[in-house]
């Protein structure tokens, strides 16, 4: 959320800007806009255009059209080593042949900066990400986690405006990616203006943003805050994400008729194109067509695959609907599921949730 | 540092039914031997004997002096443009630049001799460009020790450039994009950060070039012919002797031999062990 809310919209601070970016066939075309101390998160599938976005905003790559203002000044003309902008690579790109303090020493360097007094900052930095001991590493001789936190260090040592990050957390394995993941957050939260992060992790995006914006093609196809989308995804991709099924049909009160074919009964009273959504875990599955359920939205299904997911297995079904539903091993095995095998998926009103398209 | 990758090689057992061709063989060790025995007639008919007074004439001494000197500022002059020609060609996009390429790779195939004459046409006291440095400030360049510099660097360059370029486009263009967002201007990326990275392609390009610039004979002796203590290289002096002294010319080519083997075995161990 910005900490300032009301002064976004004509306030000169912060980023306002609205990418246009031609490459080829794929067109970028994405508007943007966030408040000092605003985290933003680029959301979507590999090739949605994120990191092009990224480099438009850093300069890297020339915007075709639009406009990009940060703190009231048009950056449009202002060339990439000018721009008050850090950049945190996705690989990093720490200087193999400079100290982790001369790496972040150098952006103070470039900027103006004697040799000492970058070093003393560089230091400083070092010291706030808690790598005070590692200043005379060469990145090769850091882990995961301390590259990021150096990179991240190298980045925020031009103190710049706009802090982009991209895929921060990407290259790392998952249980470093745990802590790192809190550190960013925190340090995130400390940025005193603006940071727009890509990822196509909706766990990262969730955790380190306030708000985010999903891009698919080029385009943005959802924004609001993370607990709003994770609730209201607008697209198979973004319900794929936070795990949820997602229909769009035609409500009539309690009960919506989907695109797909069947009709879903909800607790909500709608009318007009809407969505539905359930979790996978709402989902009962049966061998036989079950005679006492409660359910009244059960559908004949066939089993398309199985895989593990965490302790439990995710079914896909296809058949009377299209849906993912999970299941522990023991129920798994006592159901005999196997690809192929006809099954029964009963969901109850209860656990659906409909919302206007 | 290659013998731990190395021996896994050797130990790996080969399947049955794998063996050589000998339509392969035969041309291979043909080949081999073509290139080893002359290496080895030298050695052979080496005057070993009379090789420590061969050694210290001060003729030879001479030449090697002015081989050495002439190789090593060629291989600096190379350095210093054709670095930057290279990451033209590697970094920029401009009209014509598979052209400019394939120009600056040309005296890579052009004899030697050719690029003497036209070193001569272009800095002779009448060429195109030498006439006016003879008139404007009394610079003469052929048959002069700076001449041979000149020709060898001719020679020289373009197996530097090609090396550098390589390593160029080996290189990921994103560290000069991450030095640039921390303020670095495209100079400042290229000496402070792709510079470092690519000092071992560089140092490669440039053995390669003062090899090959101490070899240099065609070139040389035409454009600045052939004179002792001021053009006559080691390569001249040995064809020299050959005519009335057939022992010092092998005693020099030994010298030349033992120069070039140090500097593959340098090469070796440092920079081809990808290859």
């Amino acid at each position: 959320m910005p900490k300032n809310p009301g002064t976004v919209p004509d306030a000169a601070e912060g980023l306002d800007a609205h990418l246009v970016v031609d490459r080829g066939s794929f067109r970028l075309d994405v508007a943007l806009t966030a408040a000092p101390g605003d985290v933003v998160a680029l959301l979507g599938p590999n090739g949605a255009g994120k990191t092009t976005a990224l480099r438009a905003l850093a300069g890297l790559a020339p915007l075709g059209a639009g406009h990009l203002r940060l703190d009231g000044v048009d950056l449009r003309r202002t060339p990439p080593e000018s721009r008050p902008v850090g950049v945190v690579f996705q690989d990093y790109l720490l200087f193999p042949h400079l100290t982790a303090l001369d790496n972040v020493a150098f952006g103070p360097r470039c900027r103006g900066a004697g040799k000492t007094e970058a070093r003393a900052q560089a230091a400083e930095w070092l010291d706030r990400m808690g790598l005070a001991g590692h200043a005379g590493a060469k990145p090769r001789r850091l882990s995961g986690g301390q590259a990021q936190r150096v990179a991240l260090a190298r980045a925020l040592a031009t103190r710049p405006r706009l802090l982009l990050l991209d895929e921060p957390l990407a290259a790392l394995d998952a249980r470093t990616r745990l802590e790192v993941r809190a550190q960013l957050r925190r340090h995130l939260a400390a940025f005193e203006a603006v940071a727009v992060l890509v990822t196509h992790d909706p766990l990262d995006a969730m955790v380190l943003a306030d708000r985010l914006v999903v891009v698919e093609q080029g385009r943005i196809v959802q924004e609001g805050a993370p607990s709003d989308i994770a609730r209201h995804p607008r697209t198979e991709y973004i319900a794929q994400l936070v795990g949820l099924n997602l229909y769009r049909g035609q409500a009539d009160g309690h009960t919506v008729l989907l695109d797909a074919g069947p009709a879903v009964s909800t607790t909500e009273d709608l009318s007009g194109p809407a969505f539905v959504a359930f979790p996978p875990g709402a989902v009962t599955l049966y061998r036989d067509r079950p005679t006492g359920s409660s359910a009244r939205n059960l559908w004949r299904c066939e089993v398309a695959g199985l895989e593990t997911h965490g302790d439990q297995i995710r079914a896909e079904l296809t058949g009377g609907l299209a849906l993912a539903a999970d299941l522990t091993t023991v129920a798994a095995a006592e159901l005999d599921l196997r690809p192929g095998a006809t099954v029964w998926a009963a969901v109850k009103a209860t656990q659906t949730h409909a919302y206007p398209a | 540092m290659t013998t731990g990758r190395e021996a896994p090689r050797k130990a790996r057992p080969r399947a049955p039914g794998r063996g050589v061709p000998l339509a392969l063989l035969a041309p291979a060790l043909l080949g081999l031997a073509f290139l080893l025995v002359p290496l080895l007639a030298l050695l052979l008919r080496a005057p070993w004997r009379d090789l420590p007074e061969q050694l210290t004439s001060p003729e030879v001494w001479e030449a090697l002096r002015l081989s050495l000197l002439c190789a090593t500022t060629a291989t600096a002059l190379s350095l210093v443009v054709g670095v930057p020609l290279a990451w033209l060609l590697a970094r920029t996009d401009f009209p014509g630049r598979g052209l400019v390429r394939a120009l600056v790779t040309l005296p890579l195939v052009l004899p030697p001799v050719v690029g003497g004459v036209a070193l001569l046409l272009a800095l002779g006291r009448n060429g195109v460009v030498g006439q006016w440095l003879d008139a404007w400030f009394g610079i003469t360049l052929p048959f002069t020790t700076t001449g041979v510099v000149l020709a060898e660097t001719f020679v020289a360059m373009p197996f530097l450039v090609i090396s550098v370029e390589g390593t160029l486009r080996a290189a990921d263009p994103r560290y000069e994009e991450a030095a640039t967002t921390l303020g670095a201007s495209r100079f400042t990326a290229f000496r402070r950060v792709t510079l470092p990275l690519i000092a071992p392609g560089i140092a490669a390009g440039a053995v390669l070039a003062w090899a090959r610039a101490l070899g240099e004979f065609g070139a040389t002796i035409t454009f600045a012919g052939n004179f002792p203590g001021r053009t006559q290289t080691m390569p001249l002096a040995v064809y020299l002797a050959l005519q009335n002294d057939p022992a010092a010319a092998i005693a020099l080519s030994l010298v030349l031999l033992a120069v070039s083997i140090a500097v593959l075995a340098g090469l070796r161990d440092r920079w081809m062990r990808t290859a």
